[in-house]
């Protein structure tokens, strides 16, 4: 187990540093920021002030260079915009989305687990087609139309729900948290909604698909022949092996749910970091972008490992493997 | 014979496919005794598996046993139970093994929680003395270290482990009749021998009924008191084991038997039975092992033969029986 953490901790570092190198020449090609930044009556002297503040001025490997010490040293540079250290631009928004990306999650176990067990159990009864048929809509449906119509429904129509902002938060060591007040809860609960419905439809699939495959095995045969009940193996000899690709799907999942909000939280103005993101691609904001991307692949990465780790704990055949390995 | 304690009476299961219905098992008729060892032989898709299963009521749509059958396990009536009922009598009353051990067990769950669960699903036990039971069922199976292997998973085990732990787990709550379907197939040949003579001796130190499904006669001659021979859904000749492996009275019987390889026949080339088990949809409407059978005339292609009872406890179903010995007297 530990000659594999190790294996595994090395190949993740081994990712960070090639998509580091990627994502600062990829960003680089991308406009000129000092236009951006100065008034437009600037005059020439004033860009060239601006450029040699920010560092533009330099070659690019010197840049990179710069990027990279910096980097290792926990400082992916300050936002041209904020004047802050981007990393703490970004980490102030951080709660917000890890937020609505949990709260997302776990709507979409909450409603895709139970749904997809159902239809897998009994896939030809009319229950378990509607339960496939309407997940088709839930993967196709865009993100953001989707948003707009809960907003009209819940929000417009009905008025049992606020259509924007995250509302109260509280401060829990430090960082603010809305999932401990009633008003930040309603504001979560419509963009949460949104974002999990994909992920609740794909859940389904996967969980009807691997419901059915493990209900024709034979340790399932094995288990009513010693007189199990119903309940039992489903709950126990079923759901342990059916979850497996449940977790692994999810846990990547996860990732793009914490990255790539940007359009669910942009629809619901709710103020994360995609939102961030979006508002920093649009001033040409270098460092915020960078960081953004560079956190993004470190999530990824911690997740992917995280997954790796929880499936030798749910699948011991994997945990035997490594250990003879 | 004994009394029996498996009794099979005209049991019939046909599938629903595209192609129509398919009767897997023509109403089939067999009984078993406590202690006794019934070896069901036959070759692929000759619905000796179906028979098994449907024992256990373990035939799931688009499978159906015909509600005129009649199963009774110590004269209680299993078809029509109602589901719920049915659980209780699997496992407890009739327990069963399965061909592939590394199949079986399910691979995310310790043996403990899944020998314990089969205890615990029939008798209000507490967990410690459940797995006290559990590992005394491993040692009587000869796994060594019962206490470690029980908190180990499938995984760990060899395929001959795994299927006696399977065996140890299918005769916790001492069944009245275990249905074994090839057990030994998938195993090696000295691996199979260790575990046909501890199934053989677990069997009958506690009484057990055994129903061996099989295809290898061999395993049947060591092993079985009675043979029962199944060719396409019906059983063609029934009889004690040794009266049948040395006069049968069917030409498939025969046919079986003569394709054994032996010691004794060397450098002759193998004996086979010319031709393929007949499509279950598109059966001849006479004897339907006609079309391969050497002795077939008119009458076996017209006429289904009905089961004919021999002296020595011995029926077959055949129009020109082989060897030819008395029929019993009607």
């Amino acid at each position: 187990m530990l000659v594999y953490l190790i294996r595994r901790i090395g190949q993740s570092i081994m990712v960070v540093a090639v998509m580091a190198t990627l994502v600062f020449l990829a960003v680089f090609a991308v406009g000129d920021p000092v236009a951006i930044l100065a008034s437009p009556d600037a005059d020439q002297r004033e860009l060239e002030a601006i450029t040699t503040r920010l560092g533009l001025d330099r070659p690019i490997y010197e840049q990179f260079g710069i990027f990279v010490w910096n980097a290792l040293q926990g400082d992916l540079g300050r936002s041209f915009v904020y004047a802050q250290p981007a990393v703490d631009v970004i980490l102030q928004r951080f709660p917000a989305t890890m937020e609505l990306a949990l709260a997302a999650l776990i709507l979409s176990i909450l409603l895709g687990v139970p749904l997809g067990v159902i239809a897998g159990l009994k896939p030809e009864s009319l229950l378990g087609r509607s339960i496939m048929t309407t997940s088709i809509f839930g993967f196709s449906l865009p993100n953001f139309w989707l948003g707009l119509m809960l907003i009209l429904l819940f929000a417009v129509q009905l008025r049992w729900l606020p259509a924007s902002g995250r509302g109260e938060t509280v401060e829990v060591f430090g960082v603010h948290l809305s999932l401990f007040t009633w008003d930040g809860l309603r504001h979560l609960f419509l963009p949460a909604l949104t974002l999990s419905l994909y992920k609740a439809s794909l859940v389904i699939r996967i969980a009807q698909a691997g419901t059915r495959e493990v209900m024709l095995q034979d340790y399932v045969r094995f288990a009513r022949a010693k007189g199990l009940s119903y309940n039992r193996i489903v709950f126990v000899h079923v759901l342990k092996n059916m979850m497996i690709p449940v977790v692994t799907v999810l846990g990547l999942e996860l990732g793009s749910m914490i990255a790539f909000a940007v359009v669910t939280e942009t629809v619901f103005a709710y103020p994360g970091m995609g939102k961030l993101l979006i508002d920093s691609i649009n001033r040409l904001d270098r460092p915020v972008i960078v960081a953004y991307l560079m956190l993004t692949v470190v999530i990824f990465v911690i997740i992917n490992l995280v997954v790796d780790l929880l499936y030798a704990a749910i699948d011991p055949r994997v945990r035997l493997t490594e250990s003879k390995g | 014979m004994s009394k029996a304690v498996l009794d099979v009476k005209d049991l019939s299961v046909s599938f629903r496919t595209r192609e129509g219905l398919v009767t897997a098992v023509n109403s089939i008729s067999f009984s078993v005794g406590a202690g006794e060892v019934l070896g069901l032989v036959g070759e692929s898709g000759s619905g000796k598996s179906v028979t098994g299963l449907a024992v256990l009521g373990l035939i799931d749509p688009p499978g159906e046993i015909d509600p005129r059958s009649s199963i009774k396990i110590n004269e209680r009536e299993l078809i029509g139970l109602p589901e719920e009922k049915l659980r209780r009598v699997r496992g407890k009353d009739v327990a069963m093994i399965f061909q592939d051990p590394m199949t079986t067990l399910n691979p995310v769950l310790r043996i403990d929680t899944q020998m314990i669960e089969a205890i615990r699903a029939h008798e209000k036990i507490s967990e410690k003395a459940a797995r006290e039971r559990a590992r005394q069922a491993l040692e009587k199976v000869g796994i060594p270290s019962a206490d470690e292997r029980l908190k180990a998973y499938p995984g760990q085990f060899s395929g001959g482990m795994r299927q006696r732990v399977a065996i140890a787990t299918a005769l916790l709550n001492r069944p009245t009749v275990l249905v074994a379907d090839e057990p030994t197939t998938a195993l090696d040949v000295t691996i199979q021998a260790q575990i046909l003579s501890e199934v053989q001796q677990l069997c009958s130190e506690t009484g057990t009924a055994l129903v061996w499904i099989t295809h290898d006669l061999s395993v049947v001659a060591g092993l079985a008191d009675r043979v029962a021979v199944m060719y396409a859904g019906r059983i063609v000749e029934e009889g004690p084991v040794s009266a049948v492996l040395e006069a049968p009275i069917h030409p498939y019987a025969a046919g079986l038997i003569g394709s054994v390889p032996s010691r004794n026949k060397r450098g002759v080339p193998l004996a086979q039975i010319r031709g393929m088990t007949p499509s279950l949809t598109n059966l001849p409407p006479g004897c339907p092992f006609a079309p391969r059978c050497d002795y077939a005339t008119d009458i076996c292609r017209s006429t289904m033969p009905e089961p004919t009872p021999y002296e020595g406890g011995r029926a077959a179903r055949c129009h020109h029986p082989l060897s030819a010995p008395t029929p019993a007297a009607a």
